[in-house]
């Protein structure tokens, strides 16, 4: 698989990772390279194989419904980049 | 003379000889001496070490306390502590100190045990020779113009060359395994879901699985004893009832069956690597071992299936780096997007940007199918063949590695080779079984690892049988000339 500019471009808009114009070829390069070595898969004829999404064969873990943790938000909002009366900051979205 | 073993220490400490506090202060300058020539940790903890050996030494006096209570050990910087700074060395997370302390550090703090730091590792454990690290790479205590191996890199370094006596891993695709191999020292990758992940900085959700890293196999199951369990907080972990990890060390290897992969001896294989991992079989047949020969078919696929998975999944788990709540933000940002993608792009390194990249295509609109639905399709037939295999054997043998450390730089062009050094170790993950990597020779000067493949939950068996063999032999013993 070859992957050029333009898909380079609108994975890494998909994946909110901003990619310097001069970085796209090499990008493009590597992820096709990867790409092609990846498809070796295709060599195994899989139809009617069950997909395993996990090793271990568990149902959903459940538990009682109640409060075991108590919220800090001081705590919890002392690493964030900008705080302000307890809300976080990010550049105004609504005009 | 300080002894150098988990369960040595435990004895001295037991026995009065030593204090927590005499054998902390020895591993605290062991780190200053040669750490700055190493840089296996990112942190060192000295101060709250100091405490904590003060408290585990209070315990001792007064006859309390468990099997580790004062020994000391080091986290590898993706397990979240209280306090002090978890960055999974990464720029995104350098100034990210967590509000809690994960499972496995609870586990080993109630223990009683000494943190004295955070080791290195690859960036977000992304990477197969810690060269990955924003903090720069580690080098390998045997040769230091070689590299670990990767991701707990620092964690294996930092045993090797005795500046901890143990530490704690995570393993992926190999990442305990394949750096325990190529600094000569003993690393298990338990059954997924031993060992909790609540407070592990997520890489690919479904094969992240958290272990010991230490010179012997009797220490991996003492610290087994402490880190293994049903965690609530933790949805993938097993609700299994507590088990001794030490119970079959003495167990005579008599009747053993260890079956030996075809695939795994195939093209690939250094021949040097191939004679030690010969050498090691024949000490185990002369234990009273039977070897037969098992065919996992599809072994051949476990590294592109395992790329596809663990992209994906790290795809979706570092979304939620968005500088925006913790970690790393762009200065100045003109709109949100920008303020995504100018973080991103800053934080994140080389390697962690292109697989997201490649995660972020495999589960894009008309390609999920044919990669990720493919991926697995194929993880499924791969632990097919371990079903298949384990119907007649006890534990599957092989190399951990096909060749001993490379060099620094040698790899870091070209992720596909740096992939390539997983061949051994990602099958184990994709099918969620325990396996261990323990020294098994030295070729030119560098170790060579063995690695065991067990049956799920059959943590006890791998470490019966490292036992025993390091019971015959001293290469886990064998001391690095940069310690």
């Amino acid at each position: 698989m070859s992957i050029g500019a333009t898909e380079i471009e609108g994975i890494a808009r998909l994946a909110r990772i901003r990619i310097d114009a001069a970085d796209v070829a090499r990008y493009a390069g590597q992820l096709s390279q990867i790409l092609t070595y990846i498809e070796a898969m295709n060599e195994v004829d899989t139809s009617g194989i069950e997909p395993l999404a996990h090793a271990i064969d568990a149902v959903a873990a459940c538990r009682p419904d109640l409060v075991t943790e108590t919220v800090d938000r001081a705590t919890l909002q002392a690493g964030a980049p900008r705080v302000e009366e307890g809300y976080y900051l990010v550049p105004r979205v609504i005009e | 003379m300080f002894a150098e073993t988990v369960t040595a220490i435990a004895a001295d400490l037991k026995a009065g000889r030593y204090s927590s506090a005499d054998i902390t202060e020895h591993y605290l300058a062991r780190i200053a001496e040669f750490d700055p020539g190493l840089n296996s940790y990112i942190t060192v903890c000295a101060d709250e070490a100091r405490a904590a050996a003060a408290r585990a030494d209070a315990l001792l006096a007064r006859g309390e306390g468990g099997p580790l209570t004062g020994v000391p050990y080091a986290n590898k910087d993706i397990f979240c502590t209280r306090g002090i700074r978890t960055s999974c060395a990464s720029r995104m997370l350098d100034n990210f100190i967590a509000p809690y302390d994960a499972t496995v550090v609870e586990k080993l703090t109630g223990a009683g045990m000494v943190m004295l730091g955070k080791t290195n590792m690859d960036e977000f454990a992304m990477g197969s020779s810690n060269e990955t690290s924003w903090y720069g790479p580690v080098r390998n205590p045997w040769d230091l113009s070689r590299v670990p191996g990767g991701s707990s890199g620092g964690s294996a370094a930092a045993v090797a060359a005795r500046l901890a006596p143990v530490a704690t891993g995570t393993d992926t695709g190999g990442s305990i395994r394949q750096p325990a191999a190529l600094c000569g020292i003993t690393g298990l990758k338990p059954t997924y879901g031993r060992v909790s992940r609540w407070g592990m900085i997520a890489f690919a959700s479904s094969l992240d699985q958290g272990g010991p890293m230490a010179l012997t196999a009797a220490d991996l199951a003492l610290l087994m004893n402490a880190m293994a369990g049903h965690c609530a907080r933790d949805s993938t972990s097993v609700e299994r009832p507590a088990e001794d990890f030490t119970r079959l060390l003495a167990q005579p290897l008599t009747g053993l069956r260890i079956g030996l992969p075809t695939q795994y001896f195939a093209a690939g294989l250094d021949p040097a690597m191939r004679e030690a991992v010969d050498a090691a079989v024949g000490v185990l047949r002369a234990l009273g071992a039977d070897t037969v020969s098992v065919d996992l078919p599809h072994a051949g696929y476990a590294i592109p299936a395992y790329y596809v998975v663990a992209s994906a999944e790290c795809s979706s788990n570092l979304s939620r780096y968005d500088g925006v709540r913790f970690g790393h933000r762009c200065d100045d940002p003109r709109d949100l997007t920008d303020l995504y993608t100018r973080s991103r792009a800053e934080g994140f390194g080389a390697e962690v940007k292109r697989r997201i990249l490649v995660g972020t295509y495999a589960l894009s609109a008309g390609y999920y199918d044919a990669y990720y639905g493919k991926a697995q399709q194929l993880r499924r037939l791969i632990q097919q063949d371990f079903t298949r295999a384990f119907a007649g054997v006890d534990v599957i043998l092989g190399p951990t590695t096909p060749t001993t450390a490379f060099e620094l730089g040698q790899k870091t062009d070209d992720p596909l080779t740096m992939y390539l050094s997983d061949v051994y170790t990602t099958a184990a993950n994709l099918a969620g079984l325990p396996a261990l990597s323990m020294p098994a020779g030295l070729i030119g000067g560098l170790p060579a690892g063995v690695q065991l493949i067990g049956n799920y939950f059959d943590e006890t068996r791998l470490l019966n049988v490292a036992h025993q063999y390091q019971q015959e032999t001293a290469w886990h013993l064998a001391r690095p000339p940069h310690a």
